[in-house]
């Protein structure tokens, strides 16, 4: 199972990248829902545009519509280095330097033709789905976008976990809004009957998968850890993150990535990085915050050239958060859809960020905490250096903090990123020695 | 009541407001606590908080504005990168530096993901204060977003109740929204008088004026606005030659009071704004009789203000609240003025300027922040917009 397949990326910068099977099974899968996308002109396919966080996949399949994620697409953007001119673009336009790079990303694509990945058209949405969970800018970016599409824009508001607890009235204000609102209008919009059963059964195979996710993740805690659960990782949430949560092909997808994953484990391998087989482990990190995707690999390198590996991170858990043993619950379909997107990451109170993070620190044996701080996104970086001096407080292990942004390549400083790696690790030397002089 | 028709008066009562706007230690919120056992003060953040609940719990509710440009923070900087808005890093240092040490509790409105980010580091660095991020429904049908809404006034209705020892009444209550829609008349009056007479209550009086009433008891704050219209409307002052201009973006992190000031020295009288919201964000009186949540409630869904931290959930709505207050007010021009990195002012902005496009209404924009000291480019801006808009009424 370990089958390593050299791809050639479509831009072939520096040299082939080596991808994990299932990294090419996922290519696989993405390609063929691009195409699905780019032809629905022709296919009569309906389209709902919708968010990662708080991405009701299960529900929108329930419609037969296709899910269009304008994020997935600003990451596509960003790793083909394609993002830069949308953002010029966007700013060109009006929008000011100062916002998310994601939603400039996103309208700069349109106006300039609004392109896929696959080098067709995509089609307008026929309706967007504004899951407004975990990041303000989402409302404003579907009003953006409903200003140009013009098309039926339905909210369904995900209220904040500010005291830190699913209250009843948030549940029931959501599992309302579903009732009374969000169906009605897919309904209408998509012209086909809501069928609760169809939903449970599309829940059942989200939990299939969600296991299986869970269990690839939790590999890292052993040593070495067989995977990378950031930038590797990245690629491990993109079917259940994005269009394919409650299929079949997620759920074939994520029993043979956990395969992949076991072997590896057995075999006391260390992660696949796109250099081939990374080396020794050397350092075991958590890392807090989205990637920067327009020096992806660049990124990368500079861990894994290192010895750094990351074994747990925050970002991974943006779409839903399965690994401390929350699952879609097919006997409540409703209630489920609104706890899962109660419960994102970023949709948690500080201090229950906090708490996930030293607890990955503590149980990942990590050596510490990295925070790679995304310039224009408020809902993760406000607040950020706070988490960063609370998480080494109450682990006693290093933190670091580097700054960039994730698809606006003016702002990826390699030079300041490397060395401000170079000295992290150097700091996990020193009080390693430290520790062992004093053992 | 204190109302006097001597011209002088205007000065007198805007020297107060000023006093207390420049006091970072919150001193009249203090001697208000002080003067009775028992007393508590609850701070609040933009943008919105039912006031009235706070009040029905016989506490003084004090906004927290940031420092503004008087206050050095040396400690705040430590808490945010560079590019996030000033508002959270000056309301650190105020905490930190044991100005609103004073403070009972803290509110965190829903406005966006830095105050929203905030209220959990309030809750980590000052864990013996009460603090409480205050959710607010973005669905608008009585009984989806009405009864989330109802549930979370209810919350912290209960919350509060704790903190003083004893549950609100219904009663506490009603009075509470019998003297919050005075006050809210009275902002609205001054409001209206200015967009009559802009030259008789400049802009930065009534910011003054306005201000003062996040940190007075409501019910001074009520004769203060008295007194202030009264005297203004007695004094007559001399009308410049300047265009009328709705100033928007202002929402949140507050100008220099400088920049208010620079505006209309540059030409431009300001006709509207959207500082200070909290003072009157229901647009109508609430109802007394009945249920006060629900009417409280019913009028956040049905008779508020527009924002950018509100979902619009009309696309033919969207803006038009703009276009409605140049028209209400003759404005002749929009002033964009947003803090910078502000996410819900800078999102917004371009769809605010389609419509206004589309309206044939002109306006400009820029960016400042609570501590800007530069005013020299913006009323350059200010001077040319107000100009050109001199040249188009000519021609
Ligand atoms: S979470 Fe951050 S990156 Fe994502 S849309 Fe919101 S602001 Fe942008
Ligand atoms: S100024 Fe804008 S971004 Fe900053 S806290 Fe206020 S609303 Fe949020």
């Amino acid at each position: 199972m370990t089958t390593q397949t050299k791809i050639v990326t479509s831009r072939a910068p520096v040299k082939e990248a080596v991808k994990d099977a299932s990294m090419v099974k996922q290519k696989e899968m993405m390609a063929a829902h691009y195409d699905r996308l780019t032809s629905a002109h022709e296919t009569g396919d309906k389209v709902a545009a919708t968010f990662v966080p708080g991405n009701l996949n299960e529900l929108i399949m329930c419609f037969d519509l296709l899910n269009n994620l304008p994020e997935v697409n600003a990451i596509q953007n960003g790793l083909r280095r394609v993002s830069g001119s949308y953002v010029l673009e966007a700013e060109k336009i009006g929008h000011s330097e100062d916002v998310c790079t994601y939603v400039k990303s996103d309208i700069g694509m349109m106006a300039k033709g609004n392109i896929a990945p696959n080098g067709k058209k995509f089609p307008d949405p026929n309706v967007l789905l504004l899951s407004y969970t975990g990041c303000f800018t989402f409302m404003k970016w579907f009003e953006l976008l409903r200003e140009q599409y013009k098309c039926e824009t339905i909210m369904l508001h995900t209220p904040y976990m500010g005291d830190g607890k699913i209250t009843k009235n948030m549940i029931d204000y959501m599992v309302k809004q579903l009732k009374d609102e969000v169906i009605p209008k897919l309904e209408r919009v998509s012209g086909v009957k809501f069928d609760i059963d169809r939903l449970r059964e599309y829940l059942k195979k989200s939990t299939k998968a969600e296991d299986d996710l869970v269990r690839v993740l939790q590999s890292a805690k052993s040593k070495p850890s067989p995977i990378d659960a950031y930038f590797g990782g990245i690629y491990y949430i993109g079917p259940i993150f994005g269009a394919f949560r409650g299929t079949q092909d997620a759920v074939d997808y994520y029993k043979f990535l956990r395969e992949e994953v076991e072997d590896r484990l057995a075999k006391g391998l260390g992660p696949v990085t796109p250099d081939g087989d990374m080396g020794k482990e050397k350092y075991r990190l958590v890392v807090e915050g989205p990637p920067n995707y327009t020096s992806f690999r660049q990124f990368w390198k500079m861990f894994y050239d290192e010895g750094a590996v990351v074994v747990a991170s925050s970002y991974t858990k943006v779409g839903g958060v399965y690994d401390f043993g929350f699952r879609h619950n097919p006997d409540k379909p409703l209630e489920t859809l609104a706890e899962y997107c109660l419960g994102v990451y970023t949709n948690r109170s500080l201090p229950m960020r906090i708490d996930m993070l030293v607890n990955y620190i503590n149980e990942y044996e990590a050596d510490g905490l990295l925070i790679n701080s995304i310039k224009s996104c408020n809902s993760f970086s406000a607040g950020q250096l706070l988490m960063m001096r609370e998480v080494e407080k109450r682990t006693g292990k290093p933190a670091a903090f580097v700054e960039s942004d994730l698809v606006d390549p003016r702002y990826f400083s390699a030079a300041n990123i490397k060395n401000r790696l170079e000295s992290y690790f150097q700091m996990i030397d020193q009080k390693r020695a430290g520790v062992d002089a004093a053992a | 009541m204190a109302t006097s028709l001597n011209p002088s008066a205007t000065a007198g009562i805007v020297a107060r407001a000023s006093a207390l706007f420049e006091d970072l230690s919150f001193t009249s919120a203090r001697e208000w606590k002080a003067a009775k056992p028992g007393r508590k003060v609850i701070g609040y953040m933009p943008i919105y908080v039912p006031r009235e609940m706070i009040h029905a719990a016989g506490m003084l509710p004090v906004g927290i504005m940031g420092g503004g440009d008087q206050l050095e923070v040396i400690h705040g900087d430590a808490y945010y990168q560079s590019y996030i808005c000033r508002i959270p890093r000056s309301t650190i240092e105020l905490g930190v530096s044991g100005r609103i040490d004073f403070v009972d509790g803290m509110l965190f409105p829903s406005i966006c993901d830095v105050i929203r980010n905030l209220s959990g580091m309030w809750k980590m660095m000052f864990p013996h204060v009460y603090s409480h991020y205050f959710d607010v429904p973005q669905n608008y049908r009585d009984d989806i977003g009405g009864n989330f809404y109802a549930n979370e006034l209810a919350e912290l209705r209960h919350d509060l109740g704790e903190l003083r020892g004893k549950p609100i009444t219904d009663d506490e209550l009603r009075h509470s929204i019998a003297v919050y829609n005075e006050n809210r008349r009275l902002v609205r009056d001054l409001y209206t008088f200015r967009a009559e007479r802009p030259w008789q209550a400049p802009a930065a009086e009534v910011y003054l004026m306005v201000r003062a009433g996040l940190v007075l008891p409501v019910e001074e704050h009520t004769i203060m606005l008295r007194d202030y219209l009264a005297a203004a409307r007695a004094e007559e002052r001399p009308m410049r030659d300047n265009c009328r201009i709705v100033l928007t973006g202002m929402f949140c992190e507050q100008p220099p009071l400088n920049l208010i000031k620079s505006l209309e020295l540059s030409g431009c009288y300001v006709v509207d704004d959207d500082l200070l919201l909290v003072t009157r964000w229901l647009t109508g009186d609430v109802e007394i009789e009945g249920d006060p949540l629900r009417n409280l409630s019913l009028a956040f869904l049905h008779h508020s203000e527009s924002t950018a931290a509100k979902y619009e959930p009309n696309q033919k709505e969207k803006g038009q609240h703009l276009v409605r207050a140049v028209k209400r007010t003759s404005a002749e021009g929009v002033i964009f003025a947003a803090p910078s990195f502000c996410d819900p002012a800078l999102l917004e902005r371009p769809m605010l300027q389609h419509v206004l496009k589309e309206a044939g209404i002109p306006y400009i924009a820029f960016k400042y922040a609570e501590n800007s000291g530069q005013m020299q480019p913006i009323r350059e801006q200010a001077g040319t917009f107000a100009d050109s808009i001199k040249l188009w009424s000519g021609a």
